[in-house]
């Protein structure tokens, strides 16, 4: 239906919708097929062991047990191991990885056998009867413990110092041993278990006979997995079909090319039987990736009143076992943000990765840059607390003055565009901060067993990723761009085809009006497909926040091809030349006489039936258009968190939480809403719950639900949010990217208000998560230490 | 194996069961009713929470054979036989609710057990009654301000 109604910037009610809430969801658990069978693997009975003997034949002979197989029996079934695709540097040590272990494990999903059979349950059981004869190891978990070598994880890299990766410096490096004031802090990141409500699961059948194969998963890649999996098991990429149906989350978890894909593809070539795998929770926490891990050295320089002139980290990364596809990368995508949103003269990043015994890390929601945007923002607010400075002053003072156009930074790239200090004032005025410090102030004064905290955190982040020439320069082995395919059906309709691959992010609503805008036909008009590499030939599918501003652009360019071509059936059909046509109110018209007109319909009918077309224009209004973004795009704002904590028992219950975040242009603010308050939730999560937590052994004691605590909504507070917006200068529609950013700004907004409220107490750091115990450890030690340090900074009234 | 017969959103089935048959899996292998999800092994989650005698359950929880000659309900039987919505699917529509979908059926089984409940609750008490069920994708703040509207919604009409 042609309209002129615009569609960008509505709160635009999701397409998505009616089937999930219907229970109609095409979630992989939900997919079965004739003559399927289900795929079990045996998991190592110890973390770090040398593996003797094992034997299938017990698991063969049980009931419905179609094959039952160890490493050594699948090894022909490898073309490669398993892909990782950023080995960031000229000297990085790549440990072999095949999707079976077969001599010895590494960490506690190292699986040594598989199972298939003919359900799931007799999958399992057989599962169990494997027999696995090995000799544990001992076990390095602890990143400086494992950075000393005393156990190297793999003996043919002689180390597990595994690559050491520097952003090389900017600016003057003498002004952190010449700075007025120099601030040092240490600062660790436990690692976090991602907790998508769907584990992972897939999918795999085809034609050995013809070489064909389809794998079904729960993944946010089919793109690259289809390249990853065409590696791994030698299917070549025109006979190898990835679709990814409705996924249930992913923030990173499912940004991979997993063993379990890998082993279902060559057991279905294997034994000609569709095959079936479903990851049990247990199985997620120690199989599919873990995020975080680190360990920073850091060090401001700065004058007493109040200015950065440098910032310096040094960090360990535990990368786990072995490399998942970006693991190496992943640190060094939060190399670019260190500098945080501030004009600062001096910066310094390194990091060194290393292996221990534990599931391998990647990419969980934020990759690199929450863990750099915390350490900033926490030595920020321990600069704050030297100089005795209001924390938000302080920031004032430092944030980088404002820019409309692409800008160089001392991080080395250039800066989309940025504008902080307002975003910075609307947070101060919706958690009504002169307030909370008069509450603060008269709270102390009363000695009150609930102390209330602020905490402040400014951010930038760096995504839309990416730049194909700058990931090329990284040593990224893929690109950065993203396309789009427009197809306009006769009589109205059109059909959209992403290369993105969303799994709850609201793309066939958010493209839908994209699309709308740009054709003149309404978003109940667009239907947008994505996740099938057969039907979206062209995508680098879902993470960093780069859907909207990578394949967003990308279809607002097919826009534009389409809308060309059409412009030359229009003036064709209303016998005037192209230059006499404008597009307005949603048609091509002609000037002066705005009622002799075409809309894209009446076009894609005449372009479709192909009667009469102009003698070099193509039967079919289709547009097609692949966008590599000239930059990243930079979001950056303030969030405010206030506490209030139990001194007697540590607790900390939120009282206020405010997000004020530039993403630039939005092109629906419920969405972007959505993924702030999701984002945020898990930003809380990480500062006051999330831990994973391992035993002498090497075990992950916190090895499930019962034991990581995922906050539910009595956890999670109801959240204030506003926007500034700065267009991004890298894409036509000037959007920057939202999936991320409240993870990022959030831990370290709700660890500095958690310190912050004890702080006249003489509690200068709380580790991260800060629990209960922990904050009361903190206040205790405090105690003990006697006169509590000056915290002038933590009792300032005006900001 | 052991013979069950329960009624599932309106029709009874009567069944072969292992023992060890969860009502989850029952609900989803033996009847194709699939829009109930799994998430956990620890009954942590609530993703798979159905109705059985009109309370929510957490269908993990509970063995199909325990199921035997009760009622259970699933989110295959919240619309109307129209398929108009149920007022908590409308409202979690229109308040962006939920975001992947994987938990919104347990979300809302669970929610309009509730309100059964307590037909109009505060903020605090709907995200007391959501503690067992968890959601990674929305931070919660619409889910509760769905639920909020719905309430309202079906006090209206009650």
């Amino acid at each position: 239906m042609a309209t002129t109604e615009q569609y960008i910037g509505q709160r635009l009610l999701r397409k998505e919708d009616a089937k999930l809430l219907a229970g109609e969801g095409s979630y992989i658990d939900n997919q079965s097929m004739a003559g399927m069978v289900w795929m079990a693997l045996v998991r190592p009975p110890f973390v770090h062991a040398t593996i003797e003997a094992v034997d299938t034949a017990a698991a063969a002979a049980m009931p419905g047990v179609v094959a039952a197989y160890s490493a050594a029996d699948l090894q022909g079934e490898w073309a490669a191991g398993l892909p990782m695709v950023w080995p960031n540097t000229e000297d990085i040590k790549v440990p072999t990885h095949y999707p079976l272990a077969a001599d010895k494990v590494r960490f506690a999903g190292d699986a040594v056998a598989v199972v298939v059979a003919a359900t799931r349950e007799q999958a399992e059981d057989a599962a169990e009867a494997v027999s696995v004869r090995a000799s544990a190891l001992p076990a390095v978990i602890d990143l400086e413990d494992a950075a000393s070598d005393r156990v190297v994880i793999h003996e043919d890299l002689g180390t597990n110092k595994v690559t050491h990766w520097s952003h090389g410096g900017a600016g003057d490096q003498n002004v952190f041993d010449t700075a007025p004031v120099i601030v040092q802090e240490r600062y660790t990141q436990p690692r976090l278990i991602p907790n998508a409500i769907e584990a992972r699961g897939c999918l795999a059948y085809g034609s050995p006979a013809a070489g064909e194969f389809t794998l079904v998963s729960a993944t946010q890649i089919p793109h690259i997995a289809r390249v990853g999996h065409s590696i791994a098991t030698g299917i070549p990429q025109n006979k190898l079909r990835i679709i990814a149906p409705d996924v249930g989350g992913g923030f990173g978890s499912k940004l991979n090319v997993y063993a379990e894909e890998a082993l279902a593809l060559a057991l279905a070539r294997k034994l000609n039987r569709p095959v079936k795998w479903i990851e049990t929770r247990s199985e997620n926490y120690v199989a599919t990736i873990h995020g975080r891990g680190t360990l920073h050295d850091c060090t401001l320089a700065g004058t007493e009143d109040g200015k950065i002139l440098g910032m310096k980290f040094v960090e360990l990364a535990d990368m786990g076992a072995y490399f998942q596809l970006l693991t190496p990368g992943i640190p060094e995508l939060g190399g670019w943000v260190y500098m945080g949103p501030y004009d600062i003269q001096a910066y310094w990043y390194e990091y060194t990765g290393v292996m221990t015994n534990a599931t391998p890390t990647d990419a969980y929601r934020g990759a690199g840059r929450p863990e750099a945007t915390f350490v900033v923002e926490r030595l920020v607010d321990a600069f704050a607390r030297r100089i005795g400075m209001d924390p938000v002053e302080l920031r004032r003072k430092n944030l980088h003055p404002p820019f409309t156009e692409a800008t160089a930074s001392i991080c080395g790239l250039s800066v989309d565009s940025g504008n902080y200090e307002p975003a910075l004032d609307r947070a101060i005025e919706l958690a009504d901060y002169a307030q909370f410090r008069k509450e603060q102030t008269a709270r102390r004064a009363n000695g009150d067993g609930k102390q209330i905290g602020i905490g402040v955190s400014s951010y930038i982040e760096m995504c839309g990723l990416a730049p194909s020439n700058i990931l090329g320069a990284l040593r990224y082995v893929a690109g950065g761009w993203d396309g789009a395919e427009i197809e306009c059906r006769p009589f109205g309709k059109v059909v959209v085809r992403t290369g993105t691959s969303p799994h709850g992010q609201g793309h066939e609503t958010a493209w839908a009006q994209i699309v709308a805008d740009g054709l003149g036909v309404t978003p109940d008009d667009v239907e947008v497909l994505h996740g099938d590499t057969s039907v979206s030939r062209i995508g680098m599918d879902t993470y960093g926040s780069r859907s909207v501003s990578v394949g967003g652009e990308a279809l607002r360019r097919a826009v534009e091809k389409v809308r060309e071509k059409a412009r030359k059936i229009a003036a064709h059909e209303l016998e005037v030349s192209e230059d006499d046509l404008e597009w307005t109110d949603g048609a091509f018209r002609v000037k002066g006489a705005p009622d002799k007109a075409r809309t894209i319909p009446d076009i894609a009918t005449s372009a479709w039936h192909a009667h009469a077309l102009p003698a070099d224009v193509e039967p079919v209004l289709e547009g097609t258009a692949v966008f590599d973004p000239p930059n990243f795009t930079w979001p950056g704002g303030t969030h405010i968190c206030v506490v209030e904590v139990d001194t007697d028992t540590g607790k900390t219950d939120i009282v206020r939480y405010v997000a004020v975040d530039d993403c630039g242009n939005v092109i629906n603010p419920m969405i972007v809403d959505g993924q702030v308050h999701g984002g945020v939730a898990q930003g809380i999560a990480e500062a006051l719950y999330e831990e994973a937590i391992y035993d002498e052994s090497g075990n992950l004691a916190s090895g499930n639900m019962t034991q990581y605590l995922v906050p539910s909504a009595t956890e999670i507070p109801a959240m204030l949010l506003d926007r500034t917006v700065t267009p991004s200068t890298t894409n036509g529609l000037g959007v920057k990217g939202i999936g991320e950013a409240g993870t990022i700004a959030a831990p370290p907004a709700v660890v500095n208000a958690v310190i912050d409220a004890v702080s006249h107490l003489g509690v200068t750091h709380v580790a991260k998560p800060a629990t209960p115990e922990r904050v009361w450890r903190a206040i205790q030690d405090a105690k003990a230490k006697g006169s509590p340090e000056a915290t002038p900074g933590s009792q300032g009234g005006a900001a | 194996m052991t013979q069950i017969s329960v009624t599932v959103n309106g029709t009874t089935h009567t069944a072969d069961v292992e023992p060890r048959t969860l009502l989850v899996y029952f609900l989803r292998e033996h009847l194709d009713l699939t829009g109930t999800n799994v998430g956990c092994d620890t009954s942590s989650c609530g993703t798979c929470t159905v109705h059985v005698d009109g309370e929510a359950v957490k269908s993990c929880t509970m063995l199909a054979v325990q199921a035997d000659g009760r009622e259970v309900t699933t989110i295959e039987a919240m619309a109307a036989a129209d398929g108009t919505m149920h007022p908590l699917q409308d409202a979690f529509h229109r308040n962006h609710g939920l975001q992947c979908g994987y938990c919104t059926p347990g979300m809302i089984m669970a929610a309009a057990s509730y309100l059964r409940e307590n037909p109009s609750p505060t903020e605090e008490e709907i995200r007391g009654s959501l503690e067992g069920n968890l959601c990674r994708c929305t931070g919660y703040q619409n889910i509760v301000a769905s639920i909020i509207d719905a309430a309202g919604v079906m006090a209206g009409k009650g």
